[in-house]
């Protein structure tokens, strides 16, 4: 798997921090780059989710970790 | 995924009140939808046009009175305490410090840092025309970027909307 390019530590951050910061992210990086997002929000996965389908990005991998979930997004457009 | 033929998604919210727990939604919702590349904007209208004035944004209080999801004042003080208690001279303070207590604990922005994230996301911040003359409020008063405006230019806008939303 391509490896991202931009890492987003948002463990303790609660809406709308995390998904303002994944969306500026994913315009700072180039098309088919991928940004990687750690967040403990509990509606981080939803909202991930709901950001790629509303941009038209592509989440590639959801991760359950000890300290949060890890979320791979890889910019499509 | 996304519609390549839709249009650009609209999002149009009515802020009507001016306490601090608020002016949160409408701010998180509106920061939010620019973030999804949608447009964004806010029509503050009554009290709610306190959150677009210079002098009071970063004095925006939230009342225990007539709440009564309001958290005792004191971790001390057991439940049950009377909501009328929120009424004595001190308690808007104490509730106030305690919420803005909460948001910094939750790293959640402030209502300043909030409105700056709006205007970077290019939210419309429309300052209703009616409650300025109504209260007297000049537009000088206002934050940069606020836009004087009537009912009939954000129903209008929210006429576009494919969101909409009282708050």
């Amino acid at each position: 798997m391509q490896h991202p390019v931009h890492v987003l530590d948002c463990r303790q951050e609660v809406c709308p921090g995390p998904v303002i910061k994944v969306s500026r992210a994913l315009k700072m990086v180039a098309v088919n780059q991928v940004v990687e997002v750690y967040a403990t929000d509990p509606g981080a996965v939803s909202d991930m989710e709901a950001l790629a389908k509303q941009t038209g990005q592509e989440i590639i991998r959801v991760q359950e970790e000890a300290d949060g979930v890890r979320i791979l997004i890889r910019r499509l457009r | 995924m996304i519609d390549e033929e839709k249009k650009t998604r609209r999002l149009a919210l009515v802020a009507s009140k001016g306490t601090l727990d608020m002016a949160y939604p409408p701010l998180i919702m509106a920061t939010t939808a620019a973030a999804m590349g949608w447009e964004a904007g806010i029509f503050f209208t009554f009290y709610g046009l306190s959150i677009l004035n210079k002098d009071k944004i970063d004095h925006l209080k939230v009342a225990p009175l007539g709440n009564p999801a309001a958290p005792p004042p004191l971790a001390a003080v057991p439940m049950g305490v009377p909501n009328f208690l929120g009424g004595l001279p001190g308690m808007t303070g104490i509730a106030t410090a305690m919420m803005k207590s909460w948001m910094r604990k939750a790293k959640m922005p402030s209502i300043r840092e909030l409105l700056e994230m709006c205007v970077e996301g290019d939210v419309q911040l429309f300052a209703c025309a009616t409650t300025m003359g109504v209260m007297g409020i000049k537009q000088e008063q206002l934050i940069d970027g606020a836009k004087c405006a009537g009912a009939t230019t954000f129903l209008s806008y929210a006429a576009d909307a494919d969101v909409s939303l009282f708050i």
